[in-house]
């Protein structure tokens, strides 16, 4: 390894890992110290030994959160991308459907959730909606801004090579909208996460979200606490997810430029 | 080669006012000849090439390529614009590629010729580099040989070398030169710099600004092959003096 690589090394890993290990260390000793009760701050190793206890149970209430969340992504991308693309192409549909969107993505969806579970019922059907209904906005916006952002030259050459507009959406268009579309997603993905724990958070039997809630209620925070860093956790994976996804399909961006 | 009989583009603003970019041009450009057009900006200039290559219909009057009347593209043209407008998610080869495969022929069958063009503008070793890997002059290289590649007899030219430094600019030009002698065909070159429009050119369109009309067409009488040297030939020192009258004295004669 060379000298500016440990160095870069340095200050990517070991010092922000350096600070959480602090950070965490002062906490414990200030709960110790103190006298701290659990139900109001609990301290890293109450929250630790709880999530330990927990861990088979954990299991299925995050696999129900992650499912929620996906599916809510799932259908931010395959509605998303379509209606991107009508709003590029049509005018009509433009007009017709972009102060549609602006206005959905005004309503607050929290304010949103009680009124779909009312209607959707119970199940995780309701969980997605709401999931997809936070984390669509970005993915149509910046998918739009792409399809948009080809340089009208580059359509005038395809013209003059009488291409049909179907191919130029596939071969010019559609790559050129490709970065954008990843700089949404990875807005929906976490987005979704927060939409799944607010379907949960208005009803259910399951899921993170439940967890923390039904923990909360019987005081027991240092499982609020493990439950709320299984779902940093999971947002961070799904994040990582959506950026290696990007990267291996935007191998150009990643190019070291000449100068 | 191409014939324009008294052409007229009228644009509708988005504000819905008229505006009359090019006026009354009939000119003829022969095969093989290498005509430039010069003149302030806005003097649409760059309409007139998009007219001739079918992508915007004219107001009035016709256009003819090899005979055939433009109302939309055509085959067998090559475009170039001012920037170079490449694929960033593609390689250099797959950019100069690109032309092939949106004219629908088979790109394995263009890789040779492909590299061939690489190596004769300079980019052998280049080929599986993103753009933005290249410098501003490489990228419009990798832009030529993208419109080169499928050998039309036509190219349109729209200040190719507008976005370059003035020493890669005088380098292109001559490489172009190089590339048209090698291998003849009609260009028909957009450009605001007069030393440029005369180097390259056997006849130069001077245009008048808005609504751009020729104002002359002038007969480079320079020999070829052309050197940069010839800026100091008094010959090219007429020309460009004429051309700088024909552009400079209408825009003080205008109210």
């Amino acid at each position: 390894m060379s000298a500016s690589a440990t160095r870069r090394a340095l200050g990517d890993v070991v010092i922000p890992a350096a600070t959480l290990v602090a950070a965490l260390v002062v906490w414990e000793a200030a709960s110790r110290a103190f006298r701290i009760p659990n139900f109001i701050m609990p301290a890293p190793s109450a929250i630790v030994g709880e999530g330990w206890e927990w861990r088979y149970r954990f299991i299925g209430h995050s696999w129900v959160t992650l499912y929620e969340t996906l599916g809510g992504f799932a259908l931010s991308i395959a509605v998303g991308v379509p209606l991107a693309v009508l709003i590029v192409y049509s005018p009509l549909m433009k007009s017709a459907l972009y102060p549609l969107i602006v206005l959905a993505q005004s309503v607050p969806k929290i304010a949103i959730a009680p009124v779909l579970l009312l209607i959707l019922g119970y199940g995780e059907m309701p969980k997605v909606i709401v999931a997809f209904l936070v984390a669509f906005f970005p993915v149509v916006v910046d998918t739009a801004t792409g399809l948009a952002a080809t340089p009208p030259e580059l359509l005038d050459l395809s013209r003059s090579y009488r291409a049909s507009p179907f191919k130029t959406f596939l071969k010019v268009r559609l790559p050129m909208a490709l970065p954008f579309f990843f700089a949404g997603a990875k807005v929906a993905i976490t987005l979704s996460v927060i939409g799944a724990v607010v379907g949960e958070f208005v009803g259910s039997d399951k899921g993170l979200g439940y967890v923390i809630l039904s923990a909360t209620s019987y005081w027991k925070t240092e499982l609020a606490f493990s439950a709320m860093i299984l779902l940093s956790v999971m947002a961070i994976l799904l994040f990582g997810a959506v950026s290696l996804a990007e990267r291996v399909l935007c191998p150009w961006l990643t190019a070291d430029a000449e100068d | 080669m191409i014939r324009l009989d008294g052409v007229e583009k009228t644009y509708r603003t988005r504000r819905g006012d008229l505006v009359r970019a090019v006026l009354d041009i009939t000119l003829e450009v022969g095969p093989n000849e290498f005509v430039t057009l010069v003149g302030p900006s806005g003097c649409g200039k760059s309409t007139l090439l998009k007219l001739v290559a079918g992508l915007v219909p004219t107001t009035r009057g016709s256009i003819r390529v090899r005979g055939a009347l433009v109302s939309e593209p055509f085959p067998d043209v090559g475009f170039v614009f001012q920037q170079p407008v490449l694929l960033p998610w593609r390689t250099v080869l797959d950019n100069v590629l690109f032309s092939i495969e949106m004219l629908g022929l088979e790109p394995r069958q263009y890789r040779k010729p492909a590299a061939d063009l690489l190596e004769l503008t300079g980019l052998q070793g280049f080929e599986t580099k993103y753009p933005r890997e290249l410098s501003g002059g490489m990228q419009q290289r990798v832009a030529i040989c993208r419109a080169l590649l499928p050998d039309p007899s036509l190219l349109l030219m729209d200040e190719p070398f507008g976005a370059l430094d003035a020493m890669t600019r005088e380098e292109m030009s001559l490489e172009l030169l190089r590339v048209w002698e090698e291998r003849k065909k009609t260009i028909l070159f957009v450009t605001h710099s007069i030393p440029e429009a005369i180097l390259l050119a056997d006849r130069v369109v001077v245009m008048t600004p808005r609504p751009g009309r020729i104002a002359r067409v002038i007969d480079v009488d320079l020999p070829r092959p052309r050197t940069v040297d010839m800026e100091f030939d008094p010959r090219f020192k007429t020309h460009s003096d004429d051309v700088r009258n024909l552009i400079f004295s209408r825009r003080t004669e205008r109210p």
